[in-house]
């Protein structure tokens, strides 16, 4: 099942390759993104709520050297897959209403990216997994470097070296786990333990890649320059989906092999999280483009993932995999919308913009729900995923905390900024006109309807969600027990004796 | 009956839905209608409650109503729950009492506006986010609320978005800002709710009730302070006051609602909810105190200054919630929310009244310097205006009379010095009441074209105004002194006060309240009516040259905007610009970007070393391999 979830959309892209017209390629195209959607959708009905590895898939590859073909899917990769394969269908449809050039090409790509992806999400043997980590970039790099706007040569560049140096010292790492263990088989070098030593130097080469993608101040620089010239579809899946797998590489390969490292770290790390929310935000406030805008935006948000992770505890550890998926719905919502905007008027910049209440309404409205998405306002899903992670980090370090908190203020800040200067104000500029500036069509209300009823589905019952993370979060062992040396720690998994030990207030005033 | 209580937030999502898919084809008359309709029906699901409570035995009139378990991870659950009490069950009275009334007088106000249909759909999720905030069980659902009538209140502040003029500035500016500050203060509650639930283990309010013993002087102290701050902005006190003056820009039944009535009461309630951890932190409720004082004393200060009659109602709104928080900050909780009672009976009423002024005068016009003698022209209008404004002075057996008076009886039992504030607070508050009235609707007409075409409105936007009246009027009968039916009412959710005046004291103070607020309403009478030829005349005129140095401050707000613009928003926005002039694209990028190139540069030396047979990356990879191979050989 796995296997065909992780292929079909490469075969779909041979499909579409062979295709003999345009119009035809694109109804292949979107068929088979929703075809994957449907495939993924069969996960959830035999779904165990526990914290175990479900619908695994192993084969031996090269047995030679002990590499395995393994596939499988918890809680924390669940929602993830689901994301990646909601996500496409939604910019398959938006590329097919607006890219001219070279259309088969452009598809293909994107269904290798879906295969690339999903195989990052679903790999257990480290082989399997880098190899998939990589081509992931290939296709992104090619969607911005031949379909993106002026400047794509460089950003494409720009992302392709920058994520692919990180990544290098990840191969020397995996392989150096193999000389030490003798297996690239993530749950067998879980369960076989590694020097604190190999820990170490490890948790800093796989932390680099990750921190890269993440991308985690103050390695985020690539990632304006990027989106601003990514197309849209590519913005929507760059942010969505392609930061995702650095938080997830975190969860999935730092937490469990490098616990020792990663108690070390953990605080550093968080710091860094936390100026990348402060700083992405009022970074972000500065912008007059609104695409760098709502990038600037994703530095903040994913640094309240990272914050999540590495507060260990079960409240933020859960969070941060439900907040992932809240990024993804939030802000790959935006940069559909900006993208909707820049198809009609061919700029992004907020001062060309201004009243658009009055004449797109509908394109208002929906603005309006995903900004406040976005800002975490309470009842729509980005506040389940805050609250839990500022929680669980209140409650390891109560001073990261607050400044994490401070930042949902300045989020609000730049949210309302950017509605002030396009959907408010007086409607001076002709082009904005009713009369030149038409409404969303039914296709574009498509494309945003379902991650709008997700933003509700998840904000009003996110346990439907949470009992599927929860399991397989309270399993991490660093979650369980808080290694010794890092003192912002509180054992999550002992309330009692907790609450009677602790008194937060000492380590706030 | 009290299973039943999700129905009360059904009809106003319902309402809001109905409107915001198939308004358009409804015309006014249906979304009216709809949106009205709901919002009475919630109200009747409110008197059900109120009886059904009422049923119950006195010491136990408490019931929770689970609705679906909402957050769980590991020891943190939020269920979405209703708590029905005395408290909440008061508050949804006046909440969908009064938001019937407004409900039914903006389908006359709005009539014809453009976007008549988006305003209704807002005006019924307000209602849904409010009753959501005083009935949740738990801080993190009164939180959904609490934000929720924040984005209510922003969308209504900035329901004219394309407007701008001198008074307001640009009107989706003051939306902003309403959230913005908001915000500030929300960052308070979430930091409360963290530190709650690390010390005590959970976030049901009945929970931490129970459990409240476990937190030290210190914690219960922090968590005080930090919903102090969340009050102070969702009730606009000192320090974060300064949004809902500009929050004025809204429609004029929005500033009844919203900013008078309701929303902004929920610093009151919240304070009044979590009661249970005041009484643990005394400082805290000093604290409170002394904002509540001060809050009312500076804003009333500011009240007497200003000429746009909605500003005036605004600053007596944050001078009147000034009194609530000092009632709740001594731990008359239930004469705080017989304050709030009353005041969004008299306050509704004051701001639908100028909302006729305005609705019946060309452009809109607010500036009282303008008006004059308009009871001749809007009668009705007059007497309402004047029933509300005796209520809001304190003039005696009134409604605002019995409520303002009970707090002050206890603040006198708790600080003389915060209780002369309050006395001096309430002269000033009979004052510039009547100074409003006798400006807009006594003495000469002061502009001509503004008196001709000034007209009374249609009698759905007088009669709902009528109930308020009666309201004002007899409101203080909820709770006569010696009788005490709703603090003895609401014992059963806040506790009983632990100061009780004799009868001496009682009456004492009485009397003192009801010279002083006469006496305000003399001074204004003698400064606006009488000139200065009479001996009240004159003493007025005595007491403004005594206040005079003062009046450019107050006129100009203390300047309080200023001080915020120029300390606190400029320096984060210039904060903001160099980190993303200088510090994002030059040195963070740089520094990427110069690795960059140095790594070209070595590359290319390399290549010329290796013949260009052998690409960089994978030359690094295989040098990182073989470096560690020799680790574990020489190592290992």
């Amino acid at each position: 099942m796995l296997s065909i979830l992780t292929f079909l959309p490469i075969v779909g892209a041979i499909v579409v390759l062979l295709a003999p017209s345009d119009s035809l390629k694109k109804w292949l195209a979107f068929g088979a993104t929703v075809a994957t959607f449907v495939v993924s959708l069969l996960l959830l009905p035999g779904w165990q709520e526990i914290p175990d590895m479900q619908f695994v898939e192993r084969y031996a590859w090269m047995p030679d050297l002990n590499i395995y073909y393994h596939l499988g899917v918890d809680g924390i990769s669940l929602w993830l897959v689901l994301l990646t394969t909601l996500l496409m269908p939604i910019a398959v449809a938006f590329s097919n209403q607006h890219i001219k050039q070279n259309l088969g090409g452009y598809l293909a790509l994107m269904l290798l990216m879906e295969t690339a992806v999903l195989g990052v999400f679903l790999a257990l043997d480290l082989v399997l997994f880098y190899v998939f980590w990589e081509f992931s970039l290939i296709p992104m790099a090619f969607l911005i470097g031949k379909w993106g706007s002026q400047n794509r040569i460089y950003a494409a560049v720009k992302f392709f070296l920058y994520t692919l140096a990180g990544s290098a010292l990840m191969l020397v790492a995996i392989l150096a786990l193999y000389f030490n263990a003798g297996t690239f088989d993530l749950l067998e070098l879980q369960r076989a333990g590694l020097p604190p030593g190999l820990q170490q130097l490890a948790f800093l080469a796989f932390a680099l890649a990750f921190a890269i993608k993440v991308p985690l101040f103050p390695f985020h620089t690539w990632l304006p320059d990027a989106h601003v010239e990514a197309p849209t579809a590519g913005s929507v899946i760059l942010a969505g989906v392609l930061l995702k797998l650095g938080t997830y590489g975190f969860l999935r390969f730092a937490l469990p092999l490098f616990p020792v490292a990663v108690a070390n770290y953990a605080t550093l790390i968080s710091i860094l999280a936390v100026v990348g929310i402060l700083y992405g935000a009022l970074v972000a406030l500065a912008q007059r483009d609104l695409k760098s805008l709502v990038a600037y935006s994703s530095v903040a948000h994913m640094g309240f993932v990272v914050l999540g992770i590495f507060a260990l505890n079960e409240q933020a550890v859960s969070g941060a995999v439900l907040q992932m998926v809240n990024h993804g719905l939030s802000t790959g919502a935006l940069f559909l919308m900006v993208g909707m905007l820049y198809e009609r008027r061919h700029t992004r910049l907020m001062k060309d913009y201004g009243g658009l209440w009055a004449s797109v309404p509908i394109f208002s409205f929906f603005f309006l729900v995903v900004a406040m998405s976005s800002a975490g306002l309470p009842g729509l899903n980005g506040f389940i995923g805050e609250f839990a992670i500022l929680l669980g980090t209140f409650k390891s370090s109560p001073i990261l905390a607050v400044l994490g908190t401070a930042g949902v203020i300045l989020a609000a800040w730049y949210l309302l900024h950017a509605f002030r200067q396009v959907v408010q104000g007086a409607l001076t500029n002709p082009a904005n006109l009713k009369e030149n500036l038409p409404d969303l069509n039914w296709k574009e209300i498509g494309q945003l309807v379902p991650l709008v009823l997700l933003f509700f589905a998840i904000g009003l019952a996110p346990n439907f969600f949470l009992d599927k993370i929860n399991p397989s979060v309270a399993a991490l062992e660093v979650v369980q027990t808080p290694a010794v040396g890092h003192e912002l720690l509180v054992d999550s998994s002992d309330q009692s004796k907790q609450d009677s030990d602790i008194n937060p207030l000492t380590t706030i005033y | 009956m009290l299973d039943l209580a999700w129905l009360i937030l059904v009809f106003p999502s319902v309402g809001a839905l109905i409107n915001l898919f198939v308004g358009d084809k409804l015309r006014e008359r249906g979304i009216h209608i709809v949106a009205s309709g709901a919002v009475v029906l919630s109200f009747v699901v409110s008197l059900g409650l109120f009886f059904g409570l009422s049923g119950l035995d006195e010491h136990h009139r408490t019931a929770t109503v689970h609705l679906w378990d909402w957050i769980t991870i590991g020891s943190f659950t939020a269920p979405a729950a209703l708590l029905i009490d005395p408290l909440s069950v008061t508050m949804a009275l006046v909440v969908t009492g009064v938001g019937a009334l407004i409900h039914i007088y903006a389908g006359g106000y709005m009539h014809g506006e453009q976007n008549f249909q988006r305003f209704f759909v807002y005006l019924n999720f307000f209602i849904l986010a409010m009753l959501v905030l005083i009935l949740s069980n738990n801080f993190v659902g009164m939180f959904v609320g609490w934000e929720g009538v924040g984005l209510a209140s922003y969308l209504l502040i900035g329901f004219y978005f394309d407007r701008h003029d001198e008074s307001y500035g640009h009107y989706a500016d003051a939306g902003k800002k309403a959230f913005l500050v908001n915000r500030i203060g929300d960052f308070g509650m979430m930091l409360a709710v963290f530190l709650i639930w690390t010390s005590v283990g959970t976030v049901v309010f009945e929970e931490v009730s129970l459990g409240a013993g476990a937190l030290t002087t210190g914690a219960a102290t922090a968590v005080c302070l930090l919903l102090l701050l969340a009050a102070t902005g969702k009730s606009a006190q000192l320090p974060l006051f300064v949004w809902l003056p500009d929050a004025m820009a809204g429609p004029t039944p929005v500033s009844a609602l919203i900013h008078a009535a309701t929303m902004v009461t929920a610093g009151i309630y919240m304070v009044a909810r979590t009661h249970f951890l005041w009484e643990l932190a005394p400082m805290a409720g000093s604290l409170a105190a002394w904002v509540g004082g001060l809050t009312a004393l500076l804003a009333a200060s500011i009240a007497l200054t200003q000429v746009d009659l909605k500003k005036i109602l605004a600053y007596s709104t944050i001078s009147q919630l000034g009194f609530m928080m000092l009632g709740v900050g001594v731990g008359a909780y239930a004469f705080a929310i017989f304050h709030l009672v009353t005041h969004a009976f008299f306050k509704a009423l004051l701001f639908l009244a100028a909302g006729n002024v305005m609705h019946g005068l060309p452009d809109g016009e607010l500036d009282i310097r303008k008006m004059g003698n308009l009871r001749a022209k809007m009668p009705t209008t007059y007497k309402l205006f004047l029933i509300g404004a005796a209520a809001l002075a304190g003039l005696p057996l009134l409604s605002g009379f019995f409520s303002k008076d009970g707090i002050l009886l206890h603040v006198a039992n708790f600080n003389i010095l915060l209780y002369l504030i309050g006395l001096f607070t309430a002269l000033l508050t009979a004052f510039y009441s009547f100074r409003a009235v006798f400006m807009a609707f006594w003495g000469e007409a002061r502009d001509q074209h503004v008196h001709e075409h000034a007209h009374e409105s249609p009698t759905v936007m007088t009669a709902p105004l009528w109930v308020l009246a009666v309201l004002a009027v007899i409101g203080g009968a909820l709770n006569l002194p010696f009788l005490l039916t709703l603090e003895h009412y609401l014992e059963a959710a806040v506790g009983v006060p632990a100061f009780h005046p004799n009868w001496t004291m009682e009456v004492v103070l009485l009397v003192v309240s009801a010279v002083v607020a006469v006496a305000g309403v003399g001074l204004a009478y003698g400064r606006y009516i009488k000139g200065s030829s009479t001996a009240a005349g004159r003493f007025s005129a005595g007491v403004a040259r005594l206040v005079g140095p003062f009046e450019p401050l107050a006129r100009n707000k203390w300047y309080v905007d200023e001080i915020y613009a120029a300390w606190i928003v400029g320096p984060l926005l210039a904060l903001s610009d160099w980190f993303n002039e200088v510090v994002d694209q030059g040195v963070v990028d740089g520094a990427v970007n110069l690795v960059g190139q140095a790594n070209l540069a070595l590359g290319g030396a390399l290549r010329k070393v290796h013949n260009g047979l052998v690409p960089t990356y994978a030359l690094s990879v295989f040098c990182g391999v073989v470096a560690l191979l020799l680790w574990f050989v020489i190592g290992g």
